[in-house]
């Protein structure tokens, strides 16, 4: 029963670093570019669900749409003053060097707003856990069950959208060739614009499953998620959606179970050794190598 | 126009002089007072400590000022924010010289009091700590401290369970990145085994995965621990007790001075702290003269209960006032001078502070013992 329990809430942890993954993975994969404030977005995101949902009090709903919008908002903002200009500049790491600093620059706005102070997040997702077993020996809380469905929709989601539609056909038209794209008619601003209101939106969203499953906020909250979910678009094969989902799952796995059964000490070491392993097997991830599943 | 940058220049330099000069002369022709220096997090993770260290030491030293102070020679205060960061602390202690401060007292928390040790001991300045539990704090001879060490917390808790036989099975979750949560475990452990009780579990967390303890927690259930014992601050705390009641695991929770500040955590349903147990060397609710006269005195200033900081804070100031008059001190000798009178002075003298019957020997712990309180209703009552 304790093995269930664990591997579920290896998913669970997995599906957060998923959906963060995802937004990576997207950016990456149609900007080549690294966004490293996206983990910062996922902690604006959650500040904004505290403030209407807990703060003003307004239904939760309406408190994840705000965040959503707000997101979407931000990150629209920092692809146009940040990056756009940089973009075509000489060397790609100025571009790299730039989302650092927006990173820490985020951090350090929410430090002076919010102060450094931990808030108890209060959880929006509303649902009772699922219980198996005579005397609970297993028990689903809704948040996990929640977290795990939204990963999923949203991968579905995502494949389905760059797949299937007009505005996907352009994403990765741009993801193969920006120029070859623009001579088809193809606008390359607009649609990276649009990857960023999209990897925004889904940085909302893991805001709000991450500060629910895990209740505390501080302006860090978002950075060390990041750099996880980072790993595991690396560990799935950046670029790749499917490959960000298999990386978020199988790295919550591990660190769950790395703590569970060898020691809670090593989590992050033995986290971080998979990766290597596998990229030393594998350099282009998991599900790297095939270029047709790049966005 | 570089004449005119160079000649502005000219100016501001003048200007910085002159008004450096101006301030160092207006504290020589003033009033003759003891400067006290002191840091401690204002903001940051740990703003909790270091505000009521703060407003601890400013009730004693109000106190004291308003009855004629040290032989007549009153104590003027200087708290420097460090945020609980080394670097900040040592920054805002060389401030503080620059001020000319001649005690120093501090820091609130122990990383940051360690960095700043080595520097008070090449100063030759007095240094006593509030609550800097590390042994570290006070490795150099000029250094004590008001509150437990960590060693010590760790062993009397463990006593403490083991004599009231609070629980057979133990598990214990702590933070290997902090000396102080490592240390106190340590010592836990080491006492744990002459005891009546098994640690079953001893689960780690580092500050880069604070924020999940869903793991540690399911593995004490699965262990049958009926008492977790918590060597970690108030923050990691109110989450692991959050978790603890969403997976529906209520053991008994024991934590130590870190623990203290919990009722405080914004957002925090306080009813999830009900029942939880810690080991402090204060309890507002005691019924002894000088406890009940602070928090009083604290209620009024502050409007809240105060908590373990500020009695420690308080303590420290009344520390350095009894060693002052003991060793015979004046205010115009340097901070150097001081601290050679004071490291000889304080082992001789013996306060009935807040936080205990308190003397100090040469190796700068101080000697008193602890009492244990329970959470009840949201506030702290003593745990017989």
């Amino acid at each position: 029963m304790s093995f269930l329990s664990y591997l579920i809430k290896g998913i669970s942890l997995g599906s957060v670093y998923a959906i963060i993954a995802l937004g990576y993975t997207m950016v990456y994969g149609i900007a080549k570019m690294l966004n490293f404030a996206h983990g910062d977005v996922i902690m604006v995101g959650a500040y904004s669900v505290f403030i209407m949902s807990t703060s003003l009090g307004l239904s939760p709903i309406f408190g994840v749409l705000t965040s959503i919008v707000v997101c979407t908002a931000l990150g629209l903002t920092i692809e146009r003053v940040a990056y756009k200009p940089l973009r075509g500049a000489a060397s790609p790491l100025a571009v790299l060097i730039t989302a650092i600093g927006v990173s820490y620059l985020l951090q350090n706005i929410a430090l002076l707003v919010f102060g450094a102070n931990t808030i108890s997040f209060t959880s929006v997702i509303n649902i009772s856990p699922i219980t198996f077993g005579s005397n609970g020996e297993l028990t689903i809380s809704g948040e996990t069950i929640v977290t795990i469905i939204a990963g999923i929709i949203v991968m579905v989601g995502l494949t389905l959208f760059v797949n299937k539609t007009k505005m996907g056909h352009a994403m990765r038209a741009v993801s193969e060739d920006k120029g070859a794209a623009s001579l088809m008619g193809i606008n390359v601003n607009a649609t990276i614009a649009l990857t960023f209101a999209i990897g925004s939106a889904l940085a909302a969203i893991a805001g709000v499953l991450l500060c629910s499953a895990y209740p505390t906020l501080n302006p860090y909250t978002g950075a060390m998620p990041g750099i996880k979910a980072f790993v595991a678009a690396v560990f799935g094969g950046i670029g790749s959606i499917p490959g960000a989902m298999i990386g978020g799952v199988l790295l919550g796995i591990i660190e769950v179970f790395g703590k569970a059964y060898i020691s809670s000490q090593m989590a992050d070491a033995i986290v971080f050794a998979v990766l290597i392993i596998v990229l030393l097997v594998k350099p282009t991830g998991i599900l790297g190598k095939n270029i047709q599943e790049k966005v | 126009m570089k004449k005119l940058v160079s000649l502005l220049m000219a100016l501001t330099m003048v200007a910085v002089m002159v008004a450096g000069c101006g301030s160092s002369a207006g504290t020589a022709s003033g009033e003759a007072t003891y400067k006290i220096g002191a840091t401690g997090p204002i903001s940051g993770d740990a703003a909790l400590y270091g505000i009521a260290v703060k407003n601890g030491m400013e009730i004693a030293i109000n106190e004291i000022n308003e009855a004629g102070g040290v032989n007549g020679a009153k104590f003027e205060l200087n708290f420097q924010d460090d945020e609980c960061d080394a670097e900040k602390a040592v920054n805002g202690y060389n401030t503080l010289k620059d001020w000319g401060m001649q005690v120093f007292i501090g820091t609130v928390t122990s990383g940051a009091c360690i960095a700043v040790a080595a520097n008070t001991y090449e100063d030759n300045m007095f240094q006593i700590t509030p609550s800097g539990s590390d042994p570290k704090c006070i490795e150099n001879p000029n250094a004590f401290q008001v509150c437990f060490a960590d060693p010590s917390q760790g062993k009397k808790s463990a006593e403490y369970i083991g004599n009231k036989d609070l629980a057979k099975k133990v598990a214990v979750i702590y933070d290997s990145s902090s000396s102080y949560s490592s240390g106190i475990y340590a010592s836990f452990a080491a006492e744990a085994a002459n005891q009546g009780f098994d640690i079953v579990a001893a689960e780690a967390f580092t500050s880069d995965s604070k924020s999940d303890f869903s793991v540690q927690l399911q593995k004490a259930s699965d262990e049958g621990a009926e008492l977790v014992f918590l060597p970690i601050y108030y923050s990691e705390a109110s989450l692991i007790l959050t978790q603890a009641n969403q997976m529906g695991y209520d053991p008994i929770f024991f934590g130590v001075d870190g623990m203290d500040g919990i009722l405080g955590v914004t957002n925090f349903d306080t009813s999830l702290a009900e029942d939880v147990m810690l080991l402090t060397p204060f309890a507002a609710d005691s019924t002894d003269e000088a406890t009940v006269h602070f928090v009083n005195a604290y209620k009024e200033k502050y409007g809240e209960v105060p908590m373990q900081f500020a009695a420690d804070g308080y303590d420290a100031v009344y520390a350095v006032k009894e060693a002052l008059e003991k060793g015979g001190c004046e205010p115009t000798m340097s901070a150097s001078e001081l601290c050679d009178k004071l490291v000889a002075a304080i082992t001789q003298v013996k306060i009935t502070g807040v936080t205990g019957e308190l003397s100090w020997d040469a190796s700068g712990e101080s000697n008193r013992d602890p009492k244990a309180v329970i959470i009840k209703n949201g506030a702290y009552v003593l745990f017989e």
